[in-house]
């Protein structure tokens, strides 16, 4: 192999491995997506599960919180919150719930996606228990409660007076029990890394 | 960095191959180069006759020829086929014919692979073109493939459209990494960076951009078909993913894309328009430094092609700044071909009619391109035909423009005959008078809010849409005039010098015409 040869080879060799690196860069943006949006609330996917501790409660301010129900496309669910509008107090844990029904025959499976608008009330937004966290499988002609608990961070910014949290409600009926003709639906696992 | 002393060992001349393995084992730089123009050319007309079918049914409104779902067949194949198949590969067969002979190189450093990235080409665009005869239909998404209309809601066939940018992005790849291999190794003794022609430092910077971003498309697809086969949810809502992540990592992509279609562009107008000014290129350094910034900004503007997505207000602001801080570069760039012409003696032969149009036409894409940068104006102008406009403008008369005139330009060089001088004129008048009456009123109609990707339309945007489709028939017939003159020019004509033009610069010049089958066996010295 001559000087050149091995010239060429060493070039083409660092090049490939440029190749490899932004092909696993294209992967690595995604979860440096979701790292980003969580950092800055952006998307209102913001997901703060779990209890927290919050020191006391903040009587001097009521903030509104709305309750919103979608229905993604070729889903059947009766879906809606037990209380469209609450009043609370920052640091206050509260308790409300969704009502789902079914109407169709035969059993389903749903996930819902929680967002917060504005954007900058997300991360102040902590959801203690939430039927968003699991899969919810109803059977046919089902009505269920689906409890949430939540409580606003009183760190939340003084101009925000209303959060808007609104619940979109996915059909994930697994392909081989699905009856139902549904339009555009596809049987989905949550991502692991979510 | 040193130029390594190459000489070929065998020193014994011998022409092609004959017969039809002549251009399937071929390794040589000159039959490869020929064999991407001619795969470029005949998916010109493929990619041309798609268009002509969206401009016959746009001709009036109402559905009259094909239905909708055919016609968003036809915009998602059209795009496709011209970016990936027609100016991609037609920039590649160029590298490919002068790269060598400009550095003086004997061929390109990798000859095999480079066989072997062509050849993945005609397989590649087979595999997309066969997804019209699939039941579904071919992709119907748009040539961006937003997800979810290209996962949950594609036809059958968006998996075979997935394989297929798999391939042509492979070969991308080796094709560039050929291009960098001869560039940076196979130099003649003397010839430095910085006298490298600007044609080959444009296309040094381009494959540096293919080599960052078609790996980040292959990705791109890789996650869509995951979504659609292996059920993960990279882009699916439902199970925690999110549509918006794929328009931010296609477009990661896309916008280095669109410059790898403009660089060899500029490279092969600043090659031009010296030798038909009869002056040295104004501004040498300036030119090579304004190509790396523009390489460099087009990876912190993508998300100027979705301001409408919801965007914060800071990424909004940095995004539009950065996308007109490129306007800074290109303008160096459009000044330098100006100083070049400036008190030259100028003469229009048609390669320098095509490069003064290139920089007219250019610039108007790129004023367009600015009003685009606006962010709160772009809510307005976002999906309508002024976008439409505007990317047509820095594509047709911009990188096809380019590619024609370096055709004309090298014509000589490569067949050994001058083409038809005034069929030539005819052929740019007829392309020129043609882009411009497709594509100007099509601002109009954009400002005044026509949606893209539509079958039929208001009944207001009526006598500009009719006007754009007499012109898109002009200019897509004229280009088979190109075709009898390219083949007339093959078969005789006037027989051309070793210097073809009158003062023109570059080591291609100093080798026979047509240029022999090896070239540079013992490199030349560049003082």
């Amino acid at each position: 192999m001559d000087a050149m040869q091995r010239k060429n080879l060493r070039l083409v060799r660092r090049l490939i491995l440029g190749c490899l690196l932004m092909f696993c860069f294209g992967f690595a943006l995604v979860p440096l997506y979701d790292v980003f949006c969580k950092v800055t609330g952006l998307n209102g996917k913001v997901l703060n599960v779990g209890p927290v501790s919050i020191g006391g409660q903040d009587l001097a301010r009521t903030i509104k919180v709305q309750l919103i129900a979608v229905n993604n496309e070729g889903m059947p669910w009766l879906f809606k919150a037990q209380t469209p509008q609450l009043e609370v107090h920052p640091g206050e844990t509260r308790k409300t719930a969704y009502l789902a029904h079914n109407p169709t025959a035969s059993r389903m499976v749903a996930q819902a996606i929680p967002s917060v608008a504005p954007s900058e009330a997300a991360q102040y937004l902590h959801k203690v228990n939430c039927f968003c966290f699991d899969q919810q499988p109803l059977e046919g002609f089902e009505t269920r409660e689906m409890p949430l608990l939540f409580v606003v961070d009183p760190e939340l910014p003084s101009h925000i007076k209303t959060i808007t949290l609104s619940y979109t409600l996915f059909d994930i009926t697994p392909k081989s029990e699905q009856h139902t003709e549904l339009i555009g639906d596809r049987s989905t696992t949550r991502r692991i890394w979510l | 960095m040193t130029t390594l002393h190459q000489s070929v060992k065998q020193t014994e001349q011998h022409g092609p191959a004959t017969g039809l393995t002549r251009w399937l084992y071929t390794t040589n730089h000159k039959d490869i180069g020929t064999l991407y123009l001619w795969f470029s050319f005949i998916m010109f007309l493929t990619g041309g006759c798609m268009a002509l079918m969206i401009r016959a049914e746009l001709f009036q409104p109402g559905l009259q020829l094909i239905d909708p779902e055919f016609f968003n067949q036809m915009t998602t194949m059209h795009g496709l086929i011209m970016v990936f198949g027609a100016v991609m590969p037609a920039f590649v067969g160029l590298a490919n014919w002068m790269v060598p002979m400009m550095v003086g190189a004997p061929d390109m450093a990798l000859p095999r692979m480079n066989n072997w990235s062509f050849w993945i080409l005609p397989f590649a665009f087979g595999l997309m073109l066969s997804t019209l005869f699939m039941e579904g239909g071919a992709p119907n998404f748009g040539w961006t493939f937003y997800a979810p209309l290209s996962t949950t809601y594609a036809p059958p066939s968006v998996t075979f459209f997935i394989f297929a940018v798999h391939m042509m992005g492979i070969s991308s790849i080796m094709g560039a990494i050929n291009i960098i291999a001869t560039i940076l190794n196979l130099r003649a003794p003397g010839m430095t960076m910085m006298k490298l022609p600007l044609f080959v430092w444009t296309w040094l910077i381009t494959a540096f951009l293919l080599i960052a971003v078609m790996p980040v498309l292959a990705g791109v697809v890789t996650m869509m078909l995951m979504d659609i086969h292996f059920g993960t949810s990279f882009f699916n809502a439902a199970g925690g993913g999110d549509p918006v992540l794929f328009q931010h990592v296609f477009w990661f992509f896309g916008h280095p894309e669109v410059y790898i279609m403009i660089l060899p562009a500029f490279g092969i107008v600043s090659e031009i328009i010296p030798t038909f000014a009869r002056k040295r290129l104004f501004g040498y350094a300036s030119m090579v430094y304004a190509t790396a910034s523009i390489a460099f900004l087009s990876f912190i503007v993508w998300a100027h092609h979705m301001f409408t997505v919801g965007l914060p207000l800071a990424g909004e602001l940095f995004f539009m700044f950065a996308t007109m801080l490129i306007a800074v570069p290109t303008g160096v760039k459009v000044f330098n071909w100006v100083a070049t012409m400036f008190h030259g003696s100028l003469t229009f032969e048609t390669p320098m009619l095509f490069a003064l149009a290139f920089v007219v036409l250019f610039t108007i894409g790129g004023f367009s391109g600015l009003m685009l940068a606006i962010a709160p104006a772009d809510f307005q102008y976002h999906d309508t035909y002024f976008v439409v406009a505007h990317f047509h403008y820095v594509l047709v008369p911009g990188a096809i423009f380019a590619i024609m005139a370096g055709a004309y330009y090298w014509l000589p060089k490569w067949t050994g005959h001058y083409y038809n001088e005034r069929l030539g004129r005819w052929h740019f008048w007829l392309s020129f008078i043609g882009v411009n009456i497709t594509f100007f009123p099509m601002h109009f109609i954009g400002l005044a809010g026509m949606p893209r990707r539509i079958p039929d339309y208001a009944l207001q945007f009526a006598d500009f849409n009719m006007v754009a489709s007499i012109g898109a028939f002009i200019f897509g017939f004229s280009q088979l005039l190109f075709l009898y003159i390219v083949i007339a020019t093959i078969r005789g004509g006037e027989k051309a010098g070793d210097k073809v033009w009158e003062q023109p610069t570059g080591l291609e010049w100093t080798l026979p015409s047509p240029a022999p089958y090896h070239t540079f066996a013992e490199p030349p010295e560049v003082k």
